[in-house]
């Protein structure tokens, strides 16, 4: 028997989806050692947070208050994890798959010994977990076989845990500082009133096609008013700097698999499509009808977007009134 | 300044991948095999560290199979100064990290730069190991470095889920690339020739004495669930009205 502990990301007072997504991964992993899933808190006054924890469907949230842990760099993050997991009795820690949860669960695997798996998509029932390789061209069924294990779990590949009422345990551990530590700088957050990319139900992503950042204001972003939706970009549209780097789907970029997608003005690369797939209605609007795009597409529209998209805009808002 | 880059030979991103008949694999036959592009970024990199501070030394180092030579000689003609190749059959990201190691201790270099992840594993994991197994501070995913006055310490930007982060540390340090770092050189016809007298070291991994058992096995591998192409609407109306009254998203 033993412990699954799960990182809880968290920024604002907020924890992400992807952790609520993380713990059910965690779920299914401590049923099969016979554990607990517990949610590990760190970070100094972190009282709301750990009270929004304790609604995400976990057995246990420990927290860990300790101004070391201010800022989650991934050295002392890593060392704070390691002794929460030995103090919890937990052979197996969980991450979401976010920047944040790869930056700090392999610098973990390497401080425990632990095998890894990332960006994980299933668990089996025999504790094998599936991830995708080849920008998701390859499923694998991997197997972790050291005692210790560490795993970060796409946010887009199980349901969001929840349930109230998880008992809080305030933990004291012993937090080894890294000789050469890291120092944090800033952090310049990209503002918008949208919803976020990776929680949307929709997102209207743009493509090298828009040609201008000038246009993602004048001609994508309606739409995505219109339609409630995140903004979302390929690879080229971010290279060429129309939009911030933190809208990148795909590969390399972010997972996001919402109701609805609509790629506008995107070709439809392997490794765009590996971030958007998943997806449960796409539509994509472009003027080249063989763009590969359309092979993925619920619903394509051959068309000149600069045309298409004001024309979608002004009749989804009157659909509205 | 020494730097030491990890270069990994994998398929050409353009190429399309099949797992095979068996479920063991890839089918290799026909593929084009390249320098991982995050590693293609991580060589520019040192090479124009090298450009702006003169006294440094760029080292090309590959963990694999022998035909990883061919990506090695691609660094060296982009501008590093040697390479090392590691022999090692399919090693697992911790297994490289360990190898990766065993390099830094003789080598003792001042950075190491690798790619955030390879584009066939697709794990982003060898960097933030290497980093911990070093005691070293790491940079990931990172799009902007700087070096500070006395060389001693640089500052990183980091592409973050959520924007851009800043963080600083003291060299010796483990940082790995992100797409906008820079734009990678093509190697010159010049490049290439030179490249042909640049060493070229072999090591065999099991010469290294490092534990290199698997700790991750891919018991199997099949293609993803395939989703298959809807239909063409020829105007915005029929499109809205497919959303309404067919897919039911509007
Ligand atoms: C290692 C690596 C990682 C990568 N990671 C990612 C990733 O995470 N995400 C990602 O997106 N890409 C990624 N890429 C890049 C990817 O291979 C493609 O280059 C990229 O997705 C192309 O972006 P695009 O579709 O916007 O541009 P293009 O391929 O140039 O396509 C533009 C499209 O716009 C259409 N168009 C042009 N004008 C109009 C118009 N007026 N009306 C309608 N349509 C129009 C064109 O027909 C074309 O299909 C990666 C590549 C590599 C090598
Ligand atoms: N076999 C290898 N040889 C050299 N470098 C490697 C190897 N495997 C991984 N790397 C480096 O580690 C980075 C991250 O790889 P990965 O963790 O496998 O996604 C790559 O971009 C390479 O720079």
């Amino acid at each position: 028997m033993s412990n699954v502990l799960v990182y809880a990301e968290h920024a604002h007072g907020k924890l992400p989806k992807a952790t609520a997504v993380a713990v059910t991964a965690a779920k299914k992993l401590a049923a099969i050692s016979g554990g607990q899933a517990i949610l590990a808190v760190l970070g100094t006054s972190v009282a709301d947070v750990a009270q929004a924890a304790t609604n995400l469907g976990a057995d246990k949230v420990v927290v860990v208050d300790n101004p070391l842990l201010s800022y989650h760099l991934a050295d002392i993050t890593a060392a704070a994890l390691a002794a929460t997991a030995e103090a919890t009795g937990s052979a197996t820690v969980v991450f979401a798959a976010t920047s944040k949860g790869r930056d700090i669960a392999p610098r973990l695997a390497a401080m425990i010994d632990a095998s890894i798996a990332s960006d994980i998509t299933d668990v089996n029932d025999d504790g094998t977990v599936v991830r995708p390789m080849w920008a998701g061209s390859v499923m694998a069924t991997v197997e972790l076989t050291a005692a210790k294990k560490v795993v970060s779990v796409r946010a887009t590949a199980f349901d969001a845990a929840s349930g109230a009422g998880a008992p809080i345990e305030n933990l004291s551990v012993t937090i080894a500082a890294p000789a050469k530590a890291m120092k944090f700088g800033s952090l310049e957050e990209t503002k918008s009133d949208r919803p976020v990319l990776t929680e949307a139900a929709r997102v209207v992503a743009g493509g090298r096609g828009l040609k201008s950042a000038e246009s993602f204001k004048t001609v994508l972003e309606p739409l995505c008013d219109a339609l409630g939706a995140a903004m979302g970009a390929s690879r080229a549209a971010v290279d060429a700097g129309y939009v911030p780097n933190d809208l990148q789907v795909g590969q390399t970029g972010k997972v996001v698999a919402p109701t609805l997608y609509i790629a506008v003005g995107i070709s439809g690369a392997i490794q765009h499509l590996a971030g958007m797939k998943d997806s449960k209605v796409i539509v994509a609007i472009n003027k080249d009808a063989e763009a590969p795009v359309f092979q993925v597409a619920d619903f394509g529209l051959v068309a000149d977007l600069f045309q298409a998209v004001p024309e979608m805009t002004e009749k989804v808002k009157a659909l509205a009134k | 300044m020494k730097i030491l880059v990890t270069v990994k030979r994998v398929p050409d991103p353009e190429s399309s991948i099949k797992v095979n008949p068996e479920g063991t694999g890839i089918v290799e036959s026909g593929l084009k095999w390249v320098v991982n592009p995050f590693d293609e970024i991580a060589i520019e990199e040192a090479l124009r560290i090298k450009e702006a501070q003169g006294d440094v030394e760029v080292v090309v180092v590959s963990v694999g199979v022998s035909e990883s030579q061919e990506q090695l000689r691609t660094g060296l003609a982009m501008g590093a100064d040697r390479a090392i190749l590691v022999k090692a059959d399919r090693p697992d990201t911790a297994a490289v990290a360990k190898i990766l190691v065993k390099l830094v201790e003789k080598e003792q270099p001042t950075l190491v730069i690798l790619g955030k992840q390879a584009i066939d594993d697709d794990s982003n994991e060898v960097g933030q190991m290497l980093a911990h197994l070093l005691g070293w501070p790491q940079a990931t995913f990172i799009s902007k470095l700087t070096f500070a006055g006395d060389k001693a310490s640089v500052e990183c930007i980091r592409e973050v889920d959520g924007g851009m982060e800043t963080i600083a540390f003291a060299l010796p340090a483990i940082i790995t690339a992100d797409l906008r770092l820079n734009e990678p050189r093509y190697a010159s016809l010049p490049g290439i020739m030179k490249a042909r007298k640049k060493p070229m070291e072999e090591i065999d991994a099991a010469s290294l004495g490092v534990d290199l058992t698997p700790r991750v096995r891919i018991k199997k591998m099949a293609p993803p669930p395939a989703r298959t192409a809807g239909r063409k609407v020829e105007s915005v109306d029929e499109l809205i009205n497919a959303l309404q009254t067919e897919a039911k998203v509007m």
